[in-house]
């Protein structure tokens, strides 16, 4: 029989300790929070690929899943923009610097980055959908002759909610790089487009043969930019997109993020779009 | 740092969920030191006016004074919280809801009726001012109601589990009443939270902690029928504890007036 | 390979009393509030003796009748998933300290328990939970040392319920494998056949004559009765693509204006594995605990996502059930979710039968 310390540590439930070196208020409800493993091996060998996902726990209210935003290579922290919608994430928000946070992962199945490499990269949010991404954008900006074009469509219902929008400025100055977003309501002085994200599909400059989608948000909207990107003559199988489920354990366990066959924790949340399709589209499932 | 203020309330009710506190042992002096309690009348302290971060309230809206009582509380309450059937559903008392007659009851049964004033309908807080937490049963548990006070003193919103008993019964390993006597148990439809308590003694659910979060009240009902129990008798098991609580209320109707 | 022995009713308590001498802690089935149970038990007389089941859909009653057998019973609405799967557990605690909290082990006292009286469904149903709750990335430690120590004595089912289909998921009603030891009950006693080392040894270790080609022969013909006695089926075990194609069926509405909703089904399902998480803080503002317990596709928690509900309909959670467990399964397990145990059946408060179910979606 194993002792208690042995499965104490072998267990894969308990969090780790991690400190907010940095919180970042970036919209009325949106907030980034800058971490750091208290233990410094632990920080040191921490790896992800953008597009996993961390449990993070706060103490006295429990855990939710929250994706990376941050470059991969980033060696002394990491971080996770999160929206402020649960007693989780609104407990999360109260947090300052300095404060100590569990944190367990990463999780999961993330964005096919060397599947990637050589092509044209289709980054398309909606909402929050962009935290995912921005890891990508980051890993493909800063290795930028690794990859050919590079498109950002994002989507917002309101432009209050657009976040990062100094970086979305920045980048579009950069060579190769298409910038494209659009808000459905919008307060005065919004010079892009006013309407659905998908709408702007069809300006993106791209080689639709050349090329792999990283897709979202809200997953009405991932089908419908899976039909658009598919429109623009991408193969179906070059879409990939971030799904979410509720998950509570996300070592495959506890069954609530399941999706047909898929445990979204452990199979996903990255899907090539065929994978996903046939359920995504009926929805209610 | 200042201590975070509670009170507890009472309106139309019979005490019993303000138990939860009084009942809660070391718990409740564990509770005495991390708030300030400024009133509680069943307790001892009494200041019904003063600001406080948590309004408990118990019992249901039966008179005018109640209506004129509620709003002064949540005026002074940053977050209020209902105890029980009658707080959050109008308790037993709302039974007499949409009956006519019930206005004579008060002349037939006292003999100074003038000094009774109540409103045709007891009603829940609900409707009456915004309720940040309903905590349904009767009476409450003090495992609810601790437990919601160490999640609001930890500052994150309470859970509030609107499964049904059943799903607490398996946990607990009773025998399903249903299944093996035929019992008339609510529990399929009720929501949890007194832990399975009647199946666990051999009896049927009555349904005290109100409806369960997707209760198919109409399946139950009829399932109740076909197991021997008259349309009467049927509706008597909605029309209860949480009888103005849907969908209880529309479907013992339904079966009381057929 | 050894020979079967045959185990007088008399010499039950020399196993009972064999097995404690192991260490082991024995769990037998008995009659309580009229179901069957198992529980801790010292002695055989605590078993169903002369107990008989009158079972069908959204109906069980454990009745005293005159025969002498301890095993002419199918089974009851649980057997092994809640000594392995915990209802309720505590995943770890955390400890408020000065600077932030330390996260604290929790004590495992998991035991070596014996269970006497295990069904060929539940050692079916037991090796698809050791797959989900072992066999992945991250096994679970407390399922492992539940697990790790228990001593199966399977008995062969000879008295099937209304409710049970197992022979036509093909799990039943003899136990195949994964059994230490395997008994088939006859008057009088069982033809008992060792599955493993350890079965063997107790065997042994009890000095019993070899079972006679009549007795052997008996236990057969009883088992292979029960199977054919059985008059529930589900309609073929590979039922994955016929079902996908009917998710829009109109069955669903019709099933969802019976089914209550209240997750019997899938908590007395030997495989269902579905639970959820919960925070309970401890109101000194000291601590925390972080605990599991037993959740349902049919509760509000399992697909409930930030402010929203992805299944608020009855009939989508029954869907979700049923797809899962006869369709989507064989995508995670190989096979699939259902051994015909006929639980879902007996403890389903309206009487909702899956096997009539499937077969009426497949129409």
């Amino acid at each position: 029989m194993s002792s208690v310390a042995d499965f104490f540590m072998n267990s894969p439930h308990p969090p780790q300790l991690a400190r907010i070196v940095e919180r970042i208020q970036e919209s009325d409800d949106i907030f980034t929070l800058r971490l750091r493993f208290s233990d410094a091996a632990l920080q040191d060998g921490y790896r992800f690929t953008p597009g996993q996902f961390n449990m993070v726990y706060l103490p006295g209210a429990g855990e939710v899943p929250i994706s990376l935003s941050s470059d991969p290579e980033e060696r002394e922290g990491f971080a996770h923009t999160i929206r402020a919608v649960g007693r989780v994430t609104q407990g999360l928000a109260a947090l300052g610097r300095g404060a100590e946070v569990g944190l367990r992962g990463p999780y999961g199945r993330g964005w096919p980055l060397a599947e990637a490499e050589g092509k044209d990269v289709f980054v398309v949010t909606g909402g929050l959908g962009c935290a995912p991404v921005m890891a990508v954008i980051h890993y493909v900006l800063k290795r930028r002759e690794r990859f050919k074009r590079l498109v950002i469509l994002q989507g917002v219902k309101h432009s209050h909610d657009l976040i990062w929008r100094a970086s979305y400025e920045r980048w579009a100055q950069e060579a190769d790089t298409q910038v494209l977003l659009a808000a459905n309501a919008t307060e005065a002085l919004w010079p892009w487009h006013v309407g659905s994200p998908i709408d702007l599909v069809a300006q993106a400059e791209f080689d639709p043969a050349h090329a792999v989608a990283m897709v979202c948000g809200p997953e009405g909207m991932m089908v419908a930019a899976a039909r658009a990107l598919k429109a623009r003559g991408m193969d179906e199988a070059d879409i990939h997109l971030s799904l979410e489920r509720n998950m509570q354990c996300a070592l495959g366990l506890c069954g609530h993020c399941q999706l047909g066959g898929k445990f979204i924790c452990k199979d996903g949340p990255v899907f090539a779009y065929p994978e996903v399709k046939a359920l995504l589209e009926r929805g209610g499932l | 740092m200042q201590r975070p203020r509670i009170a507890v309330h009472k309106f139309a009710s019979c005490d019993g969920c303000q138990l939860a506190f009084l009942n809660a042992g070391a718990a409740l002096l564990t509770l005495a030191q991390r708030v300030d309690i400024v009133h509680f009348a069943e307790a001892g302290w009494l200041d019904p006016l003063a600001e406080v971060d948590i309004a408990f309230v118990e019992g249901s809206i039966s008179t005018p004074h109640d209506i004129e009582r509620i709003r002064a509380v949540r005026a002074s309450a940053n977050y209020l919280v209902t105890l029980g059937a009658c707080a959050t559903a109008g308790g037993l008392q709302a039974l007499r809801n949409g009956i006519r007659e019930s206005a004579n009851w008060v002349a037939d049964l006292y003999a100074s009726p003038q000094y009774i004033e109540s409103l045709p309908e007891s009603r829940p807080i609900s409707a009456h001012v915004k309720v940040d937490l309903e905590i349904w049963g009767c009476p409450v548990t003090t495992e609810q109601v601790l437990g919601a006070t160490a999640n609001l003193l930890n500052g994150v919103a309470p859970v509030n589990p609107g499964e049904p008993v059943c799903v607490e019964c398996k946990r607990r390993g009773h025998a399903c009443v249903v299944v093996t006597q035929n019992a008339p148990c609510m529990g399929p439809v009720t929501r949890t939270g007194c832990g399975a308590l009647c199946p666990g003694v051999g009896r049927a659910c009555y349904g005290c902690f109100g409806p369960a979060e997707l209760p198919n009240a109409a399946s139950m009902a009829k399932h109740f029928e076909q197991s021997g129990l008259s349309k009467r008798e049927v509706a008597r098991r909605f029309l209860f504890i949480t009888s103005a609580a849907q969908p209880f209320a529309d479907i013992g109707r339904h079966y009381q007036d057929e | 390979m050894h020979a079967d022995r045959f185990l007088p009713h008399a010499a039950l308590q020399g196993l009972y009393e064999a097995l404690a001498e192991r260490g082991y802690a024995v769990i037998a089935p008995r009659v309580k509030d009229g179901a069957i149970f198992y529980e801790e038990s010292r002695h055989p007389d605590s078993l169903p003796w002369g107990i008989r089941l009158e079972q069908d859909a959204g109906a069980s009653r454990a009745v005293q009748d005159t025969h002498t057998q301890c095993f002419a019973w199918a089974n009851g609405p649980q057997a092994l998933k809640p000594l392995t799967f915990a209802p309720r557990e505590t995943l770890w605690r955390i400890k408020r300290t000065a600077v932030g909290f330390a996260v604290e082990a929790i004590e495992h006292a998991a035991r070596p328990l014996a269970v006497i009286g295990t069904r060929a469904c539940d050692l079916a149903a037991l090796s698809i939970q050791d797959r989900h709750f072992l066999g992945g990335p991250y096994p679970d430690p407390g399922y492992a040392a539940r697990r790790e120590d228990m001593l199966l004595i399977a008995v062969n089912c000879t008295h099937p319920a209304s409710t049970c289909f197992c022979a036509s998921t093909g799990y039943g009603p003899a136990a195949e494998a994964g059994f230490d030891l395997a008994l088939t009950e006859l008057e009088g006693g069982f033809v008992a056949r060792a599955g493993s080392a350890r079965g063997e040894e107790l065997l042994a270790a009890l000095t019993l004559e070899n079972a006679t080609p009549e007795q052997a022969e008996a236990a057969a013909a009883s088992v292979r009765h029960a199977a054919e006695s059985q008059t529930r089926a589900i309609p073929g075990t590979q039922l994955r693509d016929a079902l996908m194609a009917r998710l829009d069926h109109p069955r669903w509405r019709e099933v969802a204006e019976r089914c209550l909703a209240c997750g019997n089904c899938t908590l007395v399902c030997p495989t269902c594995f579905c639970h959820a998480e919960v925070e309970l803080p401890e109101l000194d503002g000291s601590g925390s605990l972080h605990a599991r317990e037993w959740d349902s596709c049919f509760g509000e928690r399992h697909a409930y996502i930030h402010g929203k509900q992805l299944r608020p309909e009855i009939s989508q959670r029954y869907r979700q059930w049923l797809t899962h467990k006869l369709a989507t399964w064989h995508e995670q397990f190989g096979r699939s979710g259902c051994v015909g145990c006929g639980r879902c059946i007996a403890w389903c408060p309206v009487g909702i039968d899956i096997t009539e179910e499937a077969t009426a979606l497949l129409k």
